[in-house]
């Protein structure tokens, strides 16, 4: 045998240090502090560096992983960012966001025997410490094509076709309808998990690179899009999934409660949680339930904790088995103190006499048959009903894609769900010279898979552009 | 950066705003309104259009200082920059051939009125503007608006211009038309707009109001400008502003607005006074 096969596995999984969940129950910085280069190259070295890697075919976009983990092994940082980069404009922002239990590390060879090596650590190790190196070159771009791309959105799927389409030599402008660029990166996820410092860095290494970028412009209304299709070769819509739902139950527009979209972008985008050196007021409530159990849920829940309330209650339909958050995230939450409510429907909320909510009504729920997802059915409990009191409730059952954009373009084929409709493989609408790419055509998902769409999309963009 | 052309009070405690932002005046329309940020990092707040210049690329606005961001915008001067201009938001106010307007507008109203009067006598409508004050000094743009209008009317609460009285003079106006209104428009606050709306409502005369909750983004991304119309919730920035008076819950309006009423006089509160007053003792 040889002598590798016999020298016993590493499976422990080197841990990511953390701020203490009594500290950081108190403050917005982030949780996870990141691997010191000691801890990442031990990790490194557990990869068995497999000659068909699972990994990378789990990955939306490909990163050569078992390529880039060798080099932190072999303590070239450097190489090792480089061989990351190709495939991935934001390895900052997905070695913390993107839910690589899923994908990634569900592929790692060393996953079944419980121990998969920590690539999305190490994606990040790597990310943060190109940003300690100084300013990144500009890498130089080829003789300008003269040709003009229009970029709807300024979340990851437009910012990854803009990083495709100029290093291709066109000319690329984003519009994007805030005042800041980043999209949910901006004005969802939170600070204390994703630094804002971090996508401000990309944005502008994006504008180094000669990508115009135009804020406050919102596509449909301060130009329509067949209005930019006049000025320009091409145009990619990446408006995102940013129209929140409501339950459509009594007492929903009652002071107190939220959407999920308000409240994180009262907490991120606009800074509320520095009220009043910032302008825009958030509220310090004492009792907040956040309805839903996705990522967007614990953050709104975590956000809640921060802003010192002293109980917040996550109230979710099915069980925790089903819970639709990444584990980490759920662990953290309930670290923080977070209660969860499993099996519970609201069913109404109740007011108090200025309008403001102070109690929800809630149902009991039990599983039944598998739906249409495979999960099994939530089906309320008969006479189940009971009342929690609560002085505010924040909505974060979903999203779908905004109809500005459609409602206002004719010709734009659209799908069941509002979604814009784009084909698979090269990301074409069925409008001649626009293109469309993540959350927007896939409905709310994730900002790899966003930026998975986008590169698709600039692929054909550049090819169209210079065959025409 | 957007440079501010022209800022001035045109009446107390009502200025007038006009910035250049070339993008907006593209596509505007009478009844939309921008969203601006006055300084870096301040809030977004929304401002109803009430001219604009397309050839020069200019919006202006008119706004009541009523808090801390209207305060900042108030203190700007010609040759200034604030940061954010966005827009034109919502969708423009139906414009039709309908016959007889009553268009009302009552403070800020007054000035967002007036693309739409000039929209409604271009299509050929009889347009009557009737404007609301406390006090014959609060009218401003009466030439603007005259030109625009086959009458323009006054409702003054001290009597010391036109009618005296508030929105409840009303009747006497419609009935002085011989009864025959198509369509009242009203601009203006939420007060004037839900009584004006009462008033009609059992006259059946159609009545569109331009709506003002708490926004944020404007484009329908956080529902918090959400009001309940008829049986359904529409979100004001991107199915509004207008929306039929006769529908709207009012009640509901009016406590959604005041959602924010004690954090909003927080920083009024830290204005520095005290700086002054710790100064002048010295
Ligand atoms: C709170 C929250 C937490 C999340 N957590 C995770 C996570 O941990 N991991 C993960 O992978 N994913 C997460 N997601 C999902 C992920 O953020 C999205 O899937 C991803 O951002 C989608 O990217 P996008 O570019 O398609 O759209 P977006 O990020 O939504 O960006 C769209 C941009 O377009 C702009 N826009 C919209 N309409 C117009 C218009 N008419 N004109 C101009 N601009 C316009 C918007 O303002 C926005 O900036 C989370 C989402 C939320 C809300
Ligand atoms: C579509 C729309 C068009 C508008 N057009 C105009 C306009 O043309 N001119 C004008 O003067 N105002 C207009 N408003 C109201 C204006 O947005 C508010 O007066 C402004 O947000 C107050 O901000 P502030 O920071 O100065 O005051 P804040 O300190 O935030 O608030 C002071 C007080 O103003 C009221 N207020 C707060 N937010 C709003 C709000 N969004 N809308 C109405 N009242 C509010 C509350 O009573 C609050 O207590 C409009 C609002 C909307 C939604
Ligand atoms: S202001 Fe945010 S949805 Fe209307």
């Amino acid at each position: 045998m040889p002598e590798k096969e016999k020298k016993k596995l590493d499976l422990k999984i080197r841990e990511m240090p953390k701020q203490h969940e009594d500290i950081r129950r108190q403050n917005f910085d982030e949780v996870a502090l990141g691997y010191p280069a000691n801890i990442a190259i031990e990790e490194a070295i557990r990869c068995l560096q497999c000659k068909k890697p699972k990994c990378v075919a789990n990955c939306p976009v490909e990163i050569d992983i078992p390529g880039f983990i060798k080099c932190i092994a072999e303590k070239d940082f450097a190489l090792g960012t480089k061989i990351l980069k190709q495939k991935n404009l934001l390895p900052a922002v997905c070695g913390r966001v993107c839910p690589q239990e899923e994908q990634c590390e569900k592929g790692c060879i060393l996953h079944k025997k419980g121990g998969a090596v920590a690539i999305g650590r190490l994606e990040r190790f790597l990310a943060d410490w190109e940003a300690t190196q100084g300013e990144p070159p500009v890498p130089s771009i080829p003789p300008a094509t003269g040709k003009t791309v229009a970029i709807v959105g300024g979340g990851p799927a437009g910012l990854t076709v803009a990083g495709d389409l100029i290093n291709l030599g066109h000319d690329v402008t984003i519009f994007e309808a805030l005042h800041e660029m980043g999209g949910v990166l901006i004005y969802g996820i939170p600070e204390f998990r994703l630094p804002k410092a971090i996508v401000k860095r990309e944005v502008n290494y994006l504008k180094k690179l000669g990508v115009k970028i135009v804020t406050n412009y919102v596509v449909g209304k301060t130009k329509k899009l067949d209005n930019l299709l006049k000025e320009f070769d091409v145009v990619f819509v990446g408006s995102g999934a940013g129209l929140p739902w409501f339950m459509e139950i009594p007492g929903e527009n009652l002071n107190g409660v939220y959407s999920a979209n308000e409240y994180l972008t009262r907490m991120n985008l606009m800074k509320g949680f520095q009220f009043p050196e910032y302008d825009t007021p958030i509220k310090n409530h004492k009792r907040v339930a956040v309805i839903g159990g996705g990522n967007v849920a614990m953050d709104c829940a975590r956000t809640a904790i921060r802003l010192g309330a002293d109980e917040v209650q996550i109230i979710y339909r099915r069980s925790r088995d089903e819970l639709p958050a990444r584990l980490e995230e759920v662990e953290n939450a309930e670290e923080e103190g977070v209660v969860f409510h499993f099996l519970t429907l609201p069913v109404r909320y109740i007011g108090d006499e200025n309008g403001w909510i102070k109690e929800i009504e809630c149902l009991k729920m039990e599983l039944g048959e598998p739906d249409a997802s495979g999960r099994r059915r939530p089906v309320p409990i008969e006479g189940s009903e009971y009342i929690i009191p609560m002085d505010a409730a924040i909505c974060a059952i979903g999203n779908n894609p905004n109809p500005l954009i459609p409602d206002t373009t004719p010709g734009l084929e659209m799908g069941k769900w509002g979604n814009i409709k784009a084909d698979e493989e090269t990301g074409k609408t069925s409008k001649d010279r626009v293109w469309a790419g993540g959350d927007v055509v896939s409905g709310a998902a994730t900002v790899i898979l966003a930026m998975g769409a986008g590169r698709i999309a600039a692929r054909s963009m550049h090819e169209y552009l210079t065959s025409s | 950066m957007f440079k501010v052309i022209q800022s001035e009070m045109i009446v107390p405690n009502m200025h007038l705003l006009t910035v250049e932002a070339p993008d907006v005046v593209q596509e505007i329309m009478p009844g939309q309104f921008v969203i601006l940020i006055a300084e870096e990092d301040g809030e977004r707040i929304p401002l109803s259009i009430s001219d604009w210049d397309s050839e020069n690329g200019t919006v202006s606005v008119v706004f009541m200082n009523v808090g801390v961001t209207t305060n900042k915008l108030a203190a700007l001067q010609a040759g200034q920059t604030i940061p954010a201009v966005v827009g034109p938001l919502g969708l423009e106010t139906e414009i039709d051939k309908f016959g007889t307007v009553i268009c009302l507008g009552g403070c800020y109203g007054i000035g967002s009125l007036y693309p739409i009067a000039r929209a409604l006598k271009k299509e050929g409508n009889r347009v009557i503007t009737v404007l609301e004050a406390r006090s014959s000094y609060l009218f401003y743009w009466e030439d603007k608006l005259k030109e625009v209008s086959d009458q323009l009317l006054f409702i003054s609460r001290d009597g010391t211009k036109g009618l005296r009285g508030h929105v409840g003079k009303l009747p006497d106006i419609i009935n002085k038309t011989g009864g025959a209104v198509d369509r009242v428009i009203i601009n203006g606050c939420t007060y004037l707009s839900k009584r004006g709306s009462e008033i009609t409502k059992p006259l059946g005369i159609k009545t569109i109001v331009s709506l003002a909750p708490i926004m944020i983004d404007g484009t329908g991304m956080c529902g918090v400008c959400r009001v309940s119309v008829g049986e359904t919730t529409r979100f004001a920035c991107v199915h509004g502003p207008d929306f039929d008076g006769h529908e709207i819950d009012w009640n509901e309006l009016l406590q959604r607005r005041k959602m924010y009423s004690s954090e909003e006089v927080i920083p009024m509160r830290q204005s520095k006074c005290e700086d002054h007053a710790h100064h002048i003792s010295d």
